[in-house]
C-alpha cells in the first residue's frame, strides 16, 4: 500500500507471493488425461468448443504424467488398473491435484464388486469430488472451479492447526 | 438334432458312452474328465470340427452336484453345425485335463477358468491369473463368492464406514 501511494500511479501493484503463484497455478492448469469409461466423453466435451474449458486456462490435456499438475479421474478404476493409477500419480512433479469424476471414481458408484476400486481415494488423496453418472461438462467444470478455490487459499508456511 | 450332428453323436455315444441333451437344437454332449482330450482330438480329425470357438465354465452350485460344468463349444466351418461338450466336475479345486494340445486357442481360455472358477487345467503351459490382480483372492465367478464389495454409506453407517475405509496417504 505504502509504496504505491509514494509513487504514484506508475503500474505498480503490491500484492503477496502466495496470491501472486496460487493466480498463477490455477490459470494454467494442465490436466493428465486420464479417460477410462464414459465419463471421458463428458471430459472430452468439456474441452471442446461448447463448453470450452480452456476460458479457464486448462486448454491443454497432457499425455505425460510428467508435464501435469492435474489428474482427472474420470471412470471407474479396476483393481489391476490401481496400481497404475498411483504410478502415474507418483510421475507427477508437485504441486499437483485430483479430480475423481462421476459416481464410480468417487465411491465406486454401481460397481460394488470383486472387479472395481470403491474410490480412487484409496489409492490417490483426492482434492474434489464431481457427483453424476457421468457428470455434465458443466459439472466437471465447476468441479475445477471449486479446486480452483482450494488452490487460491493454500499457504505457503503450514499452519498452526494443521 | 441337426441331420448332420446325429451320426457325430452316435459316434461319440459307441466310443465314450456319455449321454446328451438337446434344447433348442443345440446338443449338450455330456463326458468325464479322463475323456475329454480325447474326444476333442477325435472331434476335430475327423469330424471337421476345426475352431473352438468358446470354452467356459458354469457354477451350479447349490443345486447339483457335481458343481461345475466346464463346457466347450466346437464348431465345424466346412458342415456349419455346432457342437457342445460338457465335463462336470466337483470339488473345491477341480481338475480337468488341458486342451491346449488339441486347440492352442485354449490357452487363455483355461487361464480364465483357471482364474474366475479356480478349475485346475492339468497340464497347462502357463497356468496364472489372467483377469484378476495377481494377489487376489477367490474365484468371482463361483456361486459362494460374496456378492457386494463394500458395504452402502448412508446417513445412519456413514461414519462407521468412513473410518473404515483405507484412504491413501499423500
Amino acid at each position: 500500500m505504502g509504496v504505491e501511494q509514494k509513487l504514484g500511479n506508475m503500474g505498480v501493484v503490491t500484492t503477496t507471493l502466495e496470491s501472486v503463484v496460487n493466480w498463477g497455478r490455477t490459470n494454467a492448469m494442465w490436466p493428465m488425461l486420464f479417460g477410462l469409461a464414459c465419463c471421458a466423453i463428458e471430459m472430452m466435451s468439456a474441452q471442446s468448443s461448447s463448453y470450452d474449458m480452456s476460458r479457464f486456462g486448462m486448454e491443454l490435456m497432457r499425455a505425460s504424467p510428467r508435464q501435469s499438475d492435474l489428474m482427472i479421474v474420470a471412470g471407474r478404476v479396476s483393481r489391476k488398473m490401481a496400481p497404475v493409477l498411483r504410478r502415474l500419480y507418483d510421475q507427477m512433479p508437485e504441486p499437483k491435484w485430483v479430480i475423481a469424476m462421476g459416481d464410480c471414481a468417487s465411491c465406486g458408484g454401481v460397481f460394488n464388486n470383486y472387479a472395481i476400486l470403491q474410490g480412487v481415494d484409496e489409492v490417490v488423496p483426492v482434492d474434489v469430488y464431481v457427483a453424476g453418472c457421468p457428470p455434465r461438462p458443466e459439472a466437471l467444470i465447476h468441479g475445477v472451479m471449486t479446486l480452483y478455490e482450494k488452490v487460491k487459499a493454500d499457504k505457503f508456511v503450514p499452519t498452526q492447526d494443521k | 438334432m441337426e441331420a448332420k450332428l446325429e451320426p457325430i453323436v452316435k459316434t461319440l455315444q459307441a466310443k465314450f458312452g456319455g449321454s446328451f441333451e438337446e434344447f433348442r437344437g443345440e446338443v449338450h454332449y455330456f463326458i468325464q474328465p479322463a475323456q475329454i482330450v480325447e474326444a476333442l482330438t477325435l472331434l476335430r480329425d475327423q469330424h471337421q470340427f476345426e475352431l473352438l470357438s468358446a470354452q467356459t465354465a458354469v457354477d451350479y452350485w447349490p443345486q447339483t452336484s457335481p458343481r461345475f460344468h466346464v463346457i466347450y463349444q466346437l464348431s465345424s466351418l466346412a458342415q456349419n453345425i455346432t457342437l457342445q461338450l460338457r465335463v462336470p466336475v466337483n470339488g473345491d479345486s477341480p481338475t480337468v485335463p488341458t486342451a491346449t494340445g488339441v486347440f492352442d486357442s485354449a490357452n487363455w481360455r483355461e487361464r480364465e477358468l483357471l482364474d474366475m472358477f479356480g478349475i485346475q487345467f492339468e497340464g497347462h503351459p502357463d497356468p496364472r491369473r489372467i483377469l484378476m490382480p495377481e494377489d487376489s483372492d477367490g474365484h468371482p465367478l463361483r456361486k459362494d463368492y460374496p456378492l457386494g464389495y463394500e458395504e452402502p454409506q448412508f446417513t445412519f453407517n456413514f461414519e462407521d464406514i468412513d473410518l473404515r475405509k483405507p484412504y491413501a496417504k499423500e
